[in-house]
C-alpha cells in the first residue's frame, strides 16, 4: 500500500466533558477521493478544522506528506499543500474573480512583500489565475466582481482558488451545500474531472454525489470512526445502517 | 481614471492657488494646514478604508513628528537631514512598537487600543517639562533645508507641502496597488481567505500601519515647521477623531477622498469660526448630516456625478 498523503493519528479534542473528536484515526492515500460522511453533530467540522489549523486537538498526530503538521498555524499548512473550501462560502466579494485567484497565486509564488508593482498588471499571476478559472468553467466571469456570482459560481470560485495554490491535498468542506439541484450536477461534474489529478478529502452531506464520488468512505458518529471502506462495503455495513437509519439504540 | 484625475485636478488646484490671488499669508498658512492634515488623512485612510484598521490614535504620529522637530530644535539642531528622519523614524517606530499589539486586536478592541496608545503619547507630551508640558512649545526657527531658509519661504514652503502631499498620496496608491496591498486589501474583507491560502495576514497589517505611521511623522514634521509652535493638542485623541472623521467625510473607500475630507473640514470649520461665535453648534449637526446623506463620502459624491 502506498504511504498515505494525510495521516491523522489518534486525534482528540474535548470540549469541556463532551468527545467531539475520540480518537480519530485515519489515512488519505494519493490520488484518492476519500469522503467523510455522518449525521448531524458527530463532529465533522471541528475535524476540519483541526487538519485545517483552526482548531488544535488535545491529543493526537496529524501526518501530512511525511511531516507532522499538528501544530502549524492555518497559513503554513497552506504553504505546505493543504488547500481547503469553506462550509460556508469565503471568497473576498470586492475583488474581482480574477483577483480572488491571483491572490491564492501570488501567495505561492514569490513573495507578497512587494510594494511598488501594481499586482493586476503582473501577468504570470494572471495567466495562472485564469488557467484555474478555465478549469472550473469560470473564464468568462474573470472581470466581474466577486460578489455578484451566483450561490454555485462562488463554489466554484472557491475551488479555482484552491486549486490555485497548486495543493498537494484538497480539503472540501461540504461543496454542494445550499447548491440547487442544477449546481450539483455541475459541481459534481467538475469534482468528477478534477479526481484524475488532485487527492481530495471531502466531508459531505450529499449522500448520492458522496456514493458517485468516493473511492473510499469514512464514517464518523459522536467522533468516532465507526467504519472505513470502499462505497459498496459502506452501504452493506450494518453500523452505519445503524447510525444514520436508527435501527441500534447504542 | 477618475481616481487619478480627481487628486490630480485638487492638486493643480492647490498649485495655482498663490497665482490666483490666494498667495497671502492668510490664505497660504490655511492652505498649508489643509495640505498637512490632507497628508496625515491619507495615511489613514490608507490603514482605514486599505487595510480596514480604523485607528484612533493616528494624531500621535502626527504629533509625535512634530515634536521630534520641536525636542531637537531646543537642542539646536535645526538640519533637515537630521530632524527629517528623526521625526519620520520616531513616529514609524512609535507605530511599530504600538502596532505590534494593537494588530494582535481587531474591531472595537483595535479602536480603543490604539486611543490608548494616543493617550499615553498626549499624557508624555503633556509631561514634558523642559519642551513646555501642557502650554506647548515655541521654536526658535524653522528647519534648515541644506544650510538654507527655504522653509522661512512662504511659497516654497507652499509647493514643499504640496509636493510632500502628492507624495504621500501616490505613495499609498501604489501600495494598495501592489502585492502587499493586495494583501491587505483582502484581509481587510475576509481574513481567513487570505489564511487559507497560505499568508498569515498580521506582518502584513504592521507593515501597514508603520508606513502609515512614517507618512504621519512627515506630516507632522511640516506641521510643526508650518506653525513654528507644538502642543501636547497635536497629539489629543480629538485631533484623531478629527483625521478619522476627515477620511469618512472625504469617502474611506478612495484615498482621494482624505484630501477632500480635509479641505472640506478645514475650510468649514475657518469659514463658520468667523460668521459666529459658537460655530460648533453648526459644525456638529453638519458633521453628523454628511455622515447620512453622503454616502461614500465626497468622494462617492464625485464619482457619481462625473
Amino acid at each position: 500500500m502506498a504511504e498515505p498523503l494525510l495521516r491523522l493519528d489518534g486525534l482528540r479534542k474535548h470540549f469541556g466533558r463532551l468527545a467531539v473528536t475520540d480518537g480519530v484515526t485515519l489515512d488519505v492515500l494519493p490520488g484518492e477521493i476519500h469522503a467523510i460522511i455522518g449525521p448531524n453533530g458527530a463532529g465533522k467540522t471541528t475535524l476540519i478544522h483541526e487538519i485545517t489549523g483552526i482548531v488544535a486537538p488535545d491529543d493526537g498526530r496529524i501526518v501530512f506528506a511525511g511531516a507532522d503538521i499538528t501544530r502549524l498555524s492555518l497559513p503554513a499548512r497552506a504553504r505546505a499543500g493543504l488547500a481547503r473550501s469553506f462550509q460556508i462560502t469565503s471568497i473576498v466579494g470586492g475583488f474581482s474573480v480574477l483577483e480572488n485567484v491571483a491572490l491564492a497565486v501570488q501567495a505561492r509564488s514569490g513573495s507578497s512583500f512587494r510594494f511598488a508593482f501594481p499586482a493586476a498588471r503582473e501577468g504570470a499571476l494572471n495567466a495562472a489565475a485564469m488557467e484555474a478559472l478555465d478549469q472550473v468553467g469560470l473564464a468568462d466571469r474573470a472581470a466581474l466582481p466577486a460578489g455578484t456570482l451566483s450561490h454555485g459560481e462562488k463554489r466554484a470560485l472557491e475551488l479555482a482558488i484552491a486549486l490555485a495554490t497548486r495543493p498537494r491535498l484538497l480539503l472540501l468542506d461540504e461543496p454542494l451545500a445550499g447548491a440547487g439541484p442544477q449546481e450539483t450536477d455541475r459541481l459534481v461534474a467538475l469534482l468528477t474531472r478534477l479526481r484524475a489529478a488532485y487527492t481530495i478529502l471531502l466531508v459531505e452531506h450529499d449522500m448520492q454525489a458522496v456514493f458517485a464520488l468516493a473511492d473510499r468512505i469514512s464514517v464518523l458518529v459522536y467522533g468516532r470512526i465507526i467504519a472505513t471502506g470502499t462505497v459498496a462495503a459502506i452501504r452493506a455495513n450494518a453500523a452505519v445502517r445503524a447510525a444514520y437509519l436508527g435501527e441500534d439504540d447504542t | 481614471m477618475r481616481d487619478i484625475a480627481v487628486p490630480v485636478v485638487v492638486l493643480v488646484a492647490l498649485a495655482a492657488a498663490p497665482w490666483l490671488g490666494f498667495g497671502g499669508s492668510y490664505e497660504t498658512t490655511l492652505m498649508a494646514r489643509v495640505m498637512i492634515l490632507g497628508m496625515a488623512a491619507v495615511s489613514l485612510a490608507f490603514l482605514v478604508g486599505g487595510a480596514g484598521l480604523v485607528s484612533l490614535g493616528h494624531a500621535a504620529a502626527l504629533g509625535i513628528g512634530a515634536y521630534a522637530v520641536a525636542i531637537l530644535d531646543a537642542h539646536g539642531i535645526t538640519d533637515a537631514a537630521r530632524v527629517l528622519p528623526a521625526a519620520i523614524g520616531a513616529a514609524a517606530i512609535f507605530s511599530l512598537v504600538t502596532g505590534a499589539i494593537a494588530i494582535r486586536t481587531s474591531g472595537v478592541h483595535f479602536i480603543m487600543i490604539t486611543l490608548a496608545f494616543g493617550q499615553m503619547a498626549f499624557f508624555t507630551a503633556s509631561s514634558l517639562a523642559a519642551y513646555g508640558g501642557d502650554d506647548g512649545y515655541t521654536m526658535y526657527s524653522r528647519t534648515e533645508l541644506a544650510g538654507t531658509r527655504l522653509l522661512e519661504n512662504r511659497l516654497a514652503f507652499h509647493y514643499i507641502c504640496l509636493a510632500a502631499l502628492a507624495l504621500t498620496w501616490a505613495v499609498c496608491a501604489m501600495l494598495l496597488a501592489s502585492r502587499f496591498g493586495r494583501v491587505l486589501r483582502a484581509a481587510r474583507e475576509n481574513a481567513q481567505r487570505v489564511e487559507a491560502v497560505g499568508l498569515a495576514p498580521y506582518p502584513f497589517r504592521l507593515v501597514g500601519y508603520t508606513l502609515a505611521g512614517a507618512m504621519g511623522g512627515l506630516a507632522g514634521f511640516l506641521l510643526a515647521n508650518a506653525t513654528e509652535f507644538v502642543s501636547p493638542a497635536t497629539l489629543s485623541w480629538q485631533r484623531s477623531g478629527e483625521l478619522l472623521f476627515m477620511v469618512i467625510l472625504g469617502g474611506a473607500g478612495r484615498l482621494w477622498g482624505a484630501i477632500l475630507g480635509a479641505l472640506v473640514f478645514v475650510l468649514l470649520e475657518t469659514w463658520l469660526a468667523q460668521q459666529m461665535q459658537h460655530w460648533k453648534l453648526v459644525f456638529g449637526p453638519l458633521l453628523v448630516l454628511s455622515v447620512i446623506f453622503l454616502r461614500g463620502g465626497l468622494a462617492g459624491l464625485v464619482a457619481r456625478r462625473g
